[in-house]
């Protein structure tokens, strides 16, 4: 006969002994036991760009791309690119933006999810661009939580060995 | 093995289109009652299934006379099948509490989960489908470590542009409110600067100072209320010394991960009549939604509510990244359902989403309560605090239109999928004046409250429910 699993009464123990042996018993406050297991599961998706493709096929070329609406009455230009206008619902076409713009707002990560913890402390910012309707999400990196501010003028960098993630481009202060 | 039964003769005749008589239309809707579990860090001694159990069966109790039979069907919702790693969970429940074989579908719409049951729950009645439904929800966070649950609530962004830059709901919050304390601190308080870096400086700090009494008030409410997983006394100080989660945001103003469930239920007028002498009655319900990407939200103009002027926001941007355009929406078409047209003096009391600190000063704006720009004034002068509570600073305006007088999710806890469903049972406490009775402490109860609203909020504020709650009894 094996042994019982052990008993805590803390939640947080209980997720070190499922590290360590793999299951444990919490006893909570009126006495109550019940027997928790470590499960896990992982996934490998097949995750298709689709109509999105070219943008994260033009990061490996050092490219930055948008969207503009095709037509002439609307003209929208998307810095983070849509197959199909949202103003006016007309196909997009693809536009380079520029690579310069400023940032629109900003933030220091001390924390992320798990996938992310161990780049933390990361920045992010909204990016704007001269001439482009819509913002664009990025990492701003080569500058540290007191430097940032609104306003504050950036440039692309492109990731010279590409993963096909919105992570092949970054931004850094421009001089 | 019983026999089995014969397969009774089809009749392949082809019957005469019968002409349909529509006997629905839109009916008053009444909540009878409600119940929560406390919610909590985790709750390892029940699953999903015993946790709605539990809110169900004290839900019912304040309900003697009504047995499960009356009841028509249900709504069910849950967020993320990632924390329960159980497809059809709804399922499972309208099973654990015997409503089967009776109606049910599984609602499920972001952080706004909760509040979408609740008026699904109103909808299936309202529409004249159902006499009598149960609305319950629940989540089950506690079942993955605290980042890998961040990891899985950021899976509700984008998963090409956003999540793969961090995954993190924070960070996007914090990306909302820096630009916020842009658009109406560094360009008020602050405009005389001439430094810009030092002036956005000192306007984060002036701002972040007001959104912890935001998180002292939610916290120190909760003291009183049994039911709330962080109840704690706390100064501005404490708030701002927490540890920095995504700059500016503190530990201390962001909700926490919570095991918890929640059940209001729901009857026409002749049905409440017959179980309840304080019904209360759902007189609004409004839904917004905005773009999932915070990067492709407008630059336009705001949708002004009854009591704004187009000269209020001349060169306002909006909703940019600094304002909740569906939270806005959503209020607009729940005032306008229930007629109301000033929400700061009709409305006693809101149960609001403040996921974060930050987001509930920008939600006092998307709702009227005041001006867009004027949410730290608002909180600086006291309107949103409670009067008769210490909250050791001076609040003189208190008591004006209290907001999360329950403690909000801050103090309460966020189990996704029986948040919106915990405000809607501490409103209807509130309205039919049974605080006291519980909480066992009638601390939170407001004097005579009339009308109330909850508020439930998904995403960078990409979906919105806003529903109005009224005394239904003299």
């Amino acid at each position: 006969m094996t042994a019982r699993p052990a008993v805590f009464t803390k939640f947080r123990d209980v997720q070190a002994e499922l590290e360590r042996s793999g299951s444990a018993i919490f006893r909570d406050a009126d006495g109550v036991e019940s027997l928790i297991i470590r499960n896990p599961y992982a996934i490998t998706y097949i995750h298709s760009y689709a109509e999105d493709s070219p943008f994260f096929l033009g990061l490996a070329e050092g490219r930055l791309r948008g969207s503009k609406c095709r037509k002439p009455k609307c003209g929208f230009v998307y810095a983070t690119p849509r197959g199909h206008c949202m103003v006016c619902g007309a196909p997009t076409e693809w536009v380079d933006l520029p690579t310069k713009g400023r940032v629109h707002s900003w933030t220091t990560c001390h924390f992320g999810s798990e996938a992310f913890l161990k780049e933390t402390p990361y920045n992010l910012a909204m990016v704007e661009f001269d001439g482009v309707g819509s913002l664009l999400l990025v990492r701003l990196k080569e500058c540290v939580e007191s430097d940032l501010y609104v306003g504050m003028p950036v440039e692309a960098r492109f990731d010279p060995q590409p993963k096909y993630s919105i992570t092949d481009v970054w931004f850094v202060p421009s001089h | 093995m019983p026999a089995r039964r014969k397969a009774p003769k089809r009749r392949e005749s082809v019957r005469p289109v019968r002409k349909l008589t529509p006997t629905t239309n839109a009916r008053k809707v009444y909540m009878i009652t409600g119940g929560v579990t406390k919610f909590a860090k985790a709750h390892p001694a029940m699953d999903f299934r015993l946790m709605v159990k539990r809110a169900y069966d004290y839900a019912l109790k304040g309900v003697p006379n009504l047995t499960p039979d009356r009841i028509d069907g249900s709504r069910i919702s849950y967020f993320s099948d990632h924390f329960t790693r159980q497809l059809k969970a709804a399922s499972m429940v309208q099973d654990y509490l015997g409503l089967n074989p009776k109606g049910s579908v599984r609602i499920e719409w972001g952080g706004a989960t909760g509040g979408e049951c609740f008026q699904a729950g109103y909808e299936a009645v309202a529409s004249g489908r159902m006499d009598l439904c149960v609305a319950a929800g629940f989540e089950t966070m506690s079942r993955v470590a605290t980042w890998k649950g961040n990891e899985f609530i950021a899976l509700a962004s984008d998963t090409n542009f956003d999540f793969p830059l961090g995954g993190f709901y924070t960070g996007y919050y914090a990306l909302m409110v820096v630009r916020h304390i842009y658009e109406y601190v560094r360009q008020t308080k602050f405009a005389s600067v001439p430094d810009e870096r030092e002036a956005q400086r000192l306007a984060i700090a002036e701002a972040s100072r007001i959104m912890s009494k935001v998180s002292v008030k939610n916290h120190l409410n909760a003291l009183h209320n049994p039911y709330a997983q962080y109840p704690k006394r706390l100064t501005i100080e404490d708030v701002l010394r927490s540890e920095m989660i995504s700059y500016p945001l503190t530990r201390e103003q962001i909700c926490t991960m919570s095991d918890g469930a929640a059940c209001a239920v729901f009857a026409t007028e002749e049905r409440a009549k017959e179980f309840t002498d304080r019904p209360v009655r759902i007189i609004g319900v409004g839904t917004g939604t905005d773009t999932m990407r915070l990067a492709d939200r407008p630059f336009g103009k705001v949708p002004l509510l009854p009591h704004e002027r187009p000269r209020d926001y001349e060169d306002l941007p909006y909703p940019g990244i600094h304002s909740f355009r569906a939270g806005r929406a959503a209020g607009m078409e729940a005032y306008k359902m229930a007629g109301i047209t000033r929400p700061n003096t009709e409305l006693d009391f809101i149960e609001l989403h403040d996921a974060y600190a930050s987001s509930e000063i920008q939600t006092y704006e998307d709702l009227g309560l005041c001006k867009y720009g004027e949410g730290y004034d608002f909180t600086e002068r006291g309107d949103p605090f409670l009067k008769g509570i210490d909250y050791g600073f001076p609040v003189p305006k208190a008591g004006a239109i209290p907001v999360n007088p329950s403690g909000g999710l801050i103090a309460c806890g966020h189990p996704v999928g029986a948040t919106g469903l915990m405000q809607a049972v501490f409103a209807f406490w509130q309205l039919q004046e049974t605080i006291a009775k519980h909480f066992q402490d009638p601390a939170l109860q407001l004097a005579r409250p009339e009308r109330g609203a909850i508020h439930s909020h998904a995403g960078t504020g990409s979906s919105v429910t806003v529903s109005i709650l009224e005394r239904g009894f003299r």
